[in-house]
């Protein structure tokens, strides 16, 4: 198999993996760079438990290849803060947001996103940035009260969206 | 006032404007042929693209034209509202992703998220392309509904078809995005025209006069 040299940035580290250019950006992370937190779904782009941040965006990495990383920043759970303490990591415990979890590691990093282009967003706004991220236990009420709750959060002087490391 | 100057003035005119007609034509006539006898060169955007006026030869094509683009694969990113369509029947794309200002998406449901610069493989699997988005807000070119003669119309709109006259409306054929269509991803139809069919039809609806159907 000829394999592929992919340098990026990983949580603000300079990464260097030697992978299969096919292969999809989640494998690289989750086998190669042995960052768990990013879950496999669906592996093709319908459920968003596989979101991280490439160049600040909420890609689905199950079909994002891992060349389109090169040179470029990735940003996954385990990088959204330094201490777990992202407004949306802080109010996601303090409601108590996940029932089984799987699916929250993508979830608070599309609301990352979220949060950064719109910082006061209505229930209208969450459901539209948020729909492409299912939960199978239905937290949603939940997940968009924490969304509101982190919102407050970095209005009132949290900390910033981590998605810039 | 001064009719007889006036008269006097109008037959010079007309002696000189017959002496340069007959000049050129007789230049015209004398011209070496410099295309060696072969075919005449295709259209470039140089040219202007209305290159005769044949209303019946327009509307004829264009009836393979709206056959194309009111097709699944050209009609689901030019929907009558703000959310995609998806798959043969045209339904609402799930997830409900919206246009954004630009077409390309909104915050974490942006296009580029899940479709890649090439469609992804499998059955189903989002297509791709580098520069996959909806019409912007401000100039949403909906196809969806549209009778022929509407469409046409908007077609060759500056005002309501993305800011194109007619010579980049021609080119506008060649668009990656458009040749998109015909390399949907498994599992999904294509237009029901071969793309070179409907690349004849589109540049002969325009070089034709891009005339509009009556309905």
């Amino acid at each position: 198999m000829l394999m592929a040299t992919v340098s990026c940035k990983i949580n603000g580290k300079d990464q260097t993996l030697e992978v299969d250019p096919q292969m999809p950006l989640l494998w690289a992370i989750r086998d190669v760079a042995r960052l768990k937190g990013t879950k496999y779904g669906c592996g093709v782009a319908q459920c968003g438990a596989c979101v991280l941040h490439l160049n600040g965006e909420a890609v689905r990495s199950c079909v994002t290849r891992v060349t389109r990383a090169e040179g470029q920043k990735v940003v996954t759970i385990e990088g959204l803060s330094e201490n777990n303490d992202h407004p949306l990591q802080v109010a996601w415990q303090e409601i108590d947001v996940p029932q089984c979890g799987y699916c929250h590691s993508g979830q608070i990093m599309s609301a990352a996103v979220l949060l950064r282009e719109n910082p006061n967003p209505t229930d209208q706004d969450i459901d539209r940035a948020m729909g492409g991220n299912i939960c199978r236990c239905g937290t949603y009420p939940r997940i968009r009260k924490a969304i509101h709750r982190a919102a407050e959060m970095l209005r009132s002087g949290g900390k910033r969206n981590g998605t810039d490391l | 006032m001064n009719g007889g100057n006036k008269r006097y003035t109008g037959n010079r005119f007309w002696l000189t404007a017959c002496t340069l007609v007959f000049g050129l034509g007789l230049l015209v006539a004398m011209a070496p042929d410099f295309t060696g006898g072969k075919k005449p060169r295709e259209l470039t955007p140089d040219d202007n693209p209305v290159i005769k006026k044949d209303s019946a030869a327009s509307i004829k094509a264009f009836a393979s034209v709206y056959k194309v683009l009111m097709s699944p694969r050209c009609m689901n990113c030019h929907p009558s509202g703000d959310v995609p369509l998806q798959g043969d029947d045209s339904h609402l794309h799930i997830m409900q992703p919206t246009r954004g200002k630009d077409g390309k998406g909104i915050s974490a449901m942006k296009c580029a998220n899940c479709h890649q610069p090439a469609n992804t493989p499998g059955l189903h699997t989002p297509p791709g392309n580098p520069n996959w988005h909806l019409p912007p807000a401000d100039m949403k070119m909906v196809f969806q509904g549209k009778t022929p003669r509407q469409l046409a119309r908007q077609l060759v709109d500056p005002e309501q078809n993305g800011h194109k006259d007619l010579r980049k409306l021609l080119e506008h054929v060649n668009d990656t995005l458009v040749i998109a269509g015909w390399h949907p991803g498994e599992g999904r139809t294509t237009p029901p025209l071969p793309y070179a069919e409907f690349k004849k039809a589109w540049i002969t609806w325009i070089e034709n006069g891009a005339y509009a159907p009556k309905k």
